[in-house]
């Protein structure tokens, strides 16, 4: 490691001694070390677990450690192979979270055309404009011309009938799958001073923020969860969760401030920042699932539900922390 | 597996899921005749990628050869899928449309058919044609299972050639038998009726 001058603030001369990828190791073995702990206490649960609805219970937080274990290899394979790799795994969850939005949304024969360049042109020119930091062109890209152009396409195909509705739903669809998740990778063409090659870790940080979120309000609510918060919406979510669980993300968040540019203190507020949006991103897109008459955004993840069901907070989250992180910091 | 098998499985599971739904009977290796609504180019490929690997090579789709018989989906079919080409109805008055679904049956193959014929405008299957019927009359030993397919017709509606990424699931119902001196059309009704009963079934397993 090259020699550095000496700095008065902790805060720096901690900052320094690691390199981006010292502190990524770090990160992943702590996340490995999270994993192996959840994994013997979901063992240990599982052979405890006498009642039927217990069970179903363990089985299910069972599914749901494993499948972790595959998000997280996943990432961090992404990660260490570069940003090109990243972007295409992000373009990957966005067009499987497209999928299951696009499958639960009734569609007619005259939206073939507008979910045809969804899918085909739009999720791979949105990540593509990332890859080559046309950061300009990415913020706009969907909300101007998706927007307008989409469904000037859809008049094409002669159909009239529900056109607003159906319009307004693809729309919907794009902008969250596509658009707000791209917010989170997009982290990677950020330039802030005094954090070169260290985007990755900003990355990280927020998907661990976000996620660990989700995971301990439902920790948290499964232990001591009474008061439902939205039994409409997401019957699931308990008020003792959402406190608990916000606080701990929030805490961790906080503590994890080396891996940024930020103080202790601003970490802190990013991470409640993050926090916030993403308990608003699941509540409204359960409202969302549920007006489309499902439980579940879909399948493909074992235990967890769809993609959507694993991204929903991230799609709130993202584009919030990146527009402060891109105010403030560059 | 083939090459050209695992490729055309992996491409058809990133872009309509595929997703098995094992309702009536369970993946095994067991002389079968699946039987499906008909609703898009793309639902052969789909069961057939629905299904297990191992139970993949000994399970033959049958396509028509007017569609499947030349060029790049003549070569899907023959390499990838190992379909069987058949003559619809019409096109060689003369030979028995069936002779080469026999054939296969004979070598103890399972098949993949489409009684209605033809692709459907609705989801929903119209009235099955009567080879379904010959077939089980002929191979009583064959179980005979209804599979549903959700969504297909809307991921790839009639015309269209690339298909929309939309997540299908594959239900498998359970096995059906030609009863005893039942009669053509009760046991083509009862055997839609079964397909019918899968498509208003949860997705949930």
């Amino acid at each position: 490691m090259p020699a550095r001058k000496c700095s008065s603030s902790l805060a720096l001369t901690r900052r320094n001694e690691m390199t981006p990828q010292q502190k990524a190791w770090w990160l992943f073995g702590g996340v490995a070390l999270l994993l192996t702990a959840a994994s013997v206490i979901g063992k240990i649960l599982n052979a405890r677990a006498t009642t039927e609805s217990g069970q179903a219970v363990i089985g299910n937080l069972n599914a749901r450690v494993n499948a972790w274990w595959v998000m997280v290899a996943v990432l961090v394979v992404a990660f260490a192979l570069g940003k090109p790799a990243t972007l295409i795994m992000f373009a990957l969850a966005s067009f499987f979270a497209l999928r299951e939005f696009v499958t639960l949304t009734p569609t007619r024969r005259g939206d073939y055309w507008p979910l045809l360049l969804s899918f085909y042109v739009l999720v791979p020119a949105q990540y593509a404009l990332i890859g080559y930091d046309q950061y300009g062109t990415f913020a706009i890209f969907i909300p101007v011309y998706a927007f307008l152009l989409l469904p000037a396409i859809a008049t094409l195909g002669g159909d009239t009938q529900n056109f607003l509705e159906r319009t307004a739903k693809i729309q919907w669809g794009i902008m969250i799958t596509v658009y707000c998740i791209s917010y989170a990778p997009a982290l990677l063409l950020l330039s802030i001073a005094g954090y070169k090659e260290s985007n990755a870790l900003l990355l990280f940080y927020l998907l661990l923020v976000v996620q660990l979120s989700d995971v301990l309000q439902y920790v948290f609510g499964k232990i001591m969860g009474k008061t439902k918060l939205a039994p409409q919406v997401s019957p699931s979510k308990t008020v003792e969760g959402l406190v608990g669980g916000g606080l701990g993300a929030t805490a961790i968040g906080g503590a994890l401030w080396w891996i940024t540019p930020f103080t202790w203190k601003q970490s802190l507020l990013m991470s409640f920042i993050i926090v916030v949006m993403g308990v608003l991103g699941g509540l409204t897109l359960s409202a969302v699932k549920r007006s489309l008459g499902a439980k579940d955004w879909g399948v493909m993840i074992e235990g967890h539900g769809g993609m959507l069901d694993r991204f929903d907070s991230v799609s709130f989250a993202a584009p919030v922390f990146f527009h402060l992180t891109r105010y403030f910091f560059t | 597996m083939r090459p050209s098998s695992a490729l055309l499985v992996g491409f058809v599971k990133l872009l309509v899921g595929a997703y098995p739904r094992w309702i009536g009977c369970k993946p095994e290796a067991v002389q079968r005749i699946y039987f499906a609504n008909h609703t898009s180019h793309i639902d052969t490929m789909a069961i057939w990628s629905a299904l297990p690997i191992r139970l993949r090579a000994h399970t033959r789709p049958v396509a028509a050869r007017d569609y499947w018989g030349a060029g790049f989906r003549h070569y899907l079919a023959a390499q990838a899928l190992h379909a069987v080409l058949i003559n619809r109805a019409g096109d060689h008055a003369e030979d028995n449309p069936l002779a080469p679904l026999c054939n296969a049956l004979e070598q103890g193959d399972s098949l993949i058919i489409f009684p209605e014929g033809t692709r459907g405008k609705q989801p929903i299957p119209t009235t099955f044609k009567s080879g379904l019927f010959h077939l089980a009359a002929q191979f009583p030993q064959v179980q005979l299972i209804p599979v549903y397919l959700d969504n297909l017709h809307r991921s790839m509606p009639k015309g269209a050639v690339i298909p929309i990424p939309m997540t299908c699931t594959v239900r498998f119902g359970l096995p059906l038998a030609l009863a005893e001196g039942e009669a053509k059309a009760e046991f083509l009704a009862r055997a839609r009726e079964e397909v019918l009963k899968l498509a208003g079934t949860n997705t949930a397993q």
